[in-house]
């Protein structure tokens, strides 16, 4: 299949995903209605859960599902990694260190800033992650797990610490706790568009520099000898899955594992070249949190789960699949 | 005409110095094979020719300019490498592997022009690679592969190129075969190529000239029959390795056990 048309399927893919996701929920609305409510008509009580509680919600987990997909594809793309995504590289976990420190200290004033302080914490993860990895010259398999094992343990003890040691952050328990399982949670408007902007950022840089990473595809000295300025695109392509990883976990938190399995799956469609790959996985990994998210909300329902149980519990098997797979490259 | 020079060059990695007052100029045209003893320094010469490794002494000069006042683009444009090993991780084609010699001369938003795919289609042709260009990478034999990699290094269009043991993972016909290849589009677009070999059979038979290393410095340098004689081979290799010619080309063979 040729690329425009398995980016038209994964589109339409995404819209009815949203649809379903809109549908789907504790109080039974009908398509009529949704569709009324959508077009700003209907009755005042379903007009209020469609457009301000599922309609956000469904862009966010959309934001958030494309965004981890993306910053899979760059990390993965620039690390020559198949098992590299924000989750087991750390980055999510800096980025929820950042996402609860600003919650810790500005509290209800937090909103807007939390997709930043994610950011920033995600950036220095990152970094922290790339410098450990490249310890004697080269990536491998293993130093980059290893660096994000490490990174994820100290961005959690930092979190527990400021749990136990801070009254104010007490507060906000319940916020801070949609940030460590993963739950789709928008604090306010002003954040879900923050985000918003900072995922579209973040995923057109990924489309412009795509082409550049495909020139790692034997290494980060022949991308140099291939005329790449090897330091900036990695600066490009961290700070890209840094912004993306952040405003994940500023709107679901740690959510694990669609970084890694949606790249994969949508590689053996598209083949590996990263410009259509990032296309294709942005739009494939919001089709998939959407539904994993609507899923999460009808499994135990009227309770709900977070939705990063449902991609742990799914991407979990499949990431011992892909370490089964290149035991290879690890022992190497 | 290009010559790709290097002028009196030093280097080393902390404080183990690997080259030594080097001096190899290439030449538009010809083939020159590097050869020498494990840790002569034979890598290190090729990665200061590519620009890779900034001498610490002495200057690498394409057409009189210093490789140092260049950026990688620049480079690349005008000099193509051929890494030793070509695994990809990821199933790109064959046509996505030679496009990747255009890289230097995309744009910011690297959409490729006229230009770069009439680059590419000739670079496939010259390596007879049409039926394969829709080929994955990893699914092909390693002299297909070989191929593949040589045609992303032409299609840099550059004027040099330098391959870092471009046999070594192939059988000796097909070491032959390559060699053979790479000494043709040398000639035929004007190439200033150094291939690093470590069979002095391979070098002796089918490259132009040759350049002998020991201990980071040129130990000789001139056409096969000049370089490979009984004396150098000695010198540079140790003892055991007899030197017989036959229609006026050197042959390196070891002696067997007295």
């Amino acid at each position: 299949m040729r690329l425009p048309a398995i980016l038209g399927v994964l589109a339409a893919a995404l819209v009815v995903s949203l649809g379903v996701g809109i549908l789907v929920g504790a109080v039974a609305i009908g398509p009529g209605d949704v569709v009324a409510a959508l077009a700003g008509g209907g009755d005042r009580a379903t007009g209020t859960i469609v457009r301000e509680l599922r309609l956000p919600r469904v862009i966010a987990a959309a934001l958030v599902g494309a965004a981890l997909a993306v910053a899979g594809v760059l990390l993965q793309g620039l690390t020559r990694n198949p098992l590299a995504d924000p989750y087991v590289t750390g980055s999510s976990a800096g980025a929820a260190l950042g996402a609860v420190i600003a919650i810790a200290f500005l509290g209800p004033l937090a909103g807007a800033v939390v997709p930043l302080a994610a950011f920033a914490g995600a950036l220095a993860a990152v970094a922290v992650v790339w410098q450990l990895a490249r310890l004697g010259g080269r990536t491998t398999v293993l130093t980059i797990l290893l660096a994000g094992i490490v990174m994820t343990a100290f961005a959690g003890a930092a979190v527990t610490l400021l749990l136990v040691a801070s009254d104010r952050l007490s507060l906000r328990l319940r916020a801070v706790l949609d940030v460590l399982v993963g739950a789709v949670n928008i604090g306010s408007p002003g954040e879900l568009t923050v985000a918003a902007a900072i995922v579209v950022l973040g995923i057109a840089l990924a489309l412009v520099v795509g082409p550049r990473i495909d020139a790692y595809a034997f290494g980060e000295e022949t991308a140099a000898t291939l005329g790449v300025d090897t330091d900036r695109v990695t600066i490009v392509v961290l700070a890209s899955a840094a912004l993306l990883a952040g405003a994940a976990v500023a709107l679901a938190g740690l959510v694990g594992f669609v970084g890694l399995v949606v790249p994969h799956a949508v590689r053996a469609v598209v083949g590996a070249g990263h410009r259509p790959l990032v296309a294709a996985s942005a739009l494939a990994g919001a089709v998939v949190l959407v539904l994993a998210d609507a899923g999460a909300r009808v499994a135990l329902a009227p309770a709900e789960l977070p939705v990063g149980v449902i991609t742990g519990l799914i991407g979990a098997p499949f990431f011992i699949l892909l370490l089964v797979r290149s035991r290879r490259m690890i022992l190497v | 005409m290009t010559t790709l020079a290097a002028e009196r060059i030093s280097a080393g990695y902390g404080g183990r110095r690997v080259l030594v007052d080097v001096d190899v100029a290439l030449e538009s045209g010809a083939l020159v094979a590097l050869v020498g003893p494990n840790g002569a320094g034979k890598s290190t010469l090729l990665r200061c020719l590519a620009g890779l490794v900034r001498p610490s002494g002495g200057r690498v000069l394409l057409d009189g300019t210093d490789l140092a006042s260049l950026d990688r683009g620049a480079i690349a444009r005008r000099i193509a490498v051929v890494p030793q090993t070509f695994d990809t991780l990821f199933p790109f084609t064959v046509r996505e592997i030679v496009s990747l010699g255009r890289t230097a001369r995309l744009g910011l938003l690297a959409i490729p022009r006229g230009a770069d795919v009439a680059a590419v289609d000739r670079a496939i042709d010259d390596l007879d690679l049409r039926d394969l260009a829709p080929r994955r990478v990893d699914e092909l034999s390693g002299g297909e592969r070989q191929r593949a990699v040589l045609a992303m290094a032409l299609a840099q269009d550059g004027d040099a190129l330098l391959l870092d043991e471009p046999t070594a993972h192939l059988d000796p016909a097909h070491q032959r075969a390559t060699l053979i290849l790479i000494r043709r589009l040398a000639r035929e677009r004007r190439l200033a190529a150094l291939a690093v070999l470590h069979d002095l059979n391979l070098a002796a038979a089918l490259c132009d000239r040759i350049v002998v290393m020991s201990d980071g410095r040129v130990a000789a340098d001139g056409a096969p029959s000049g370089v490979l004689d009984p004396s150098t081979v000695a010198a540079v290799f140790g003892p055991g390795l007899d030197v017989a010619t036959r229609d006026g080309t050197p042959y390196v063979l070891p002696s067997p056990p007295r």
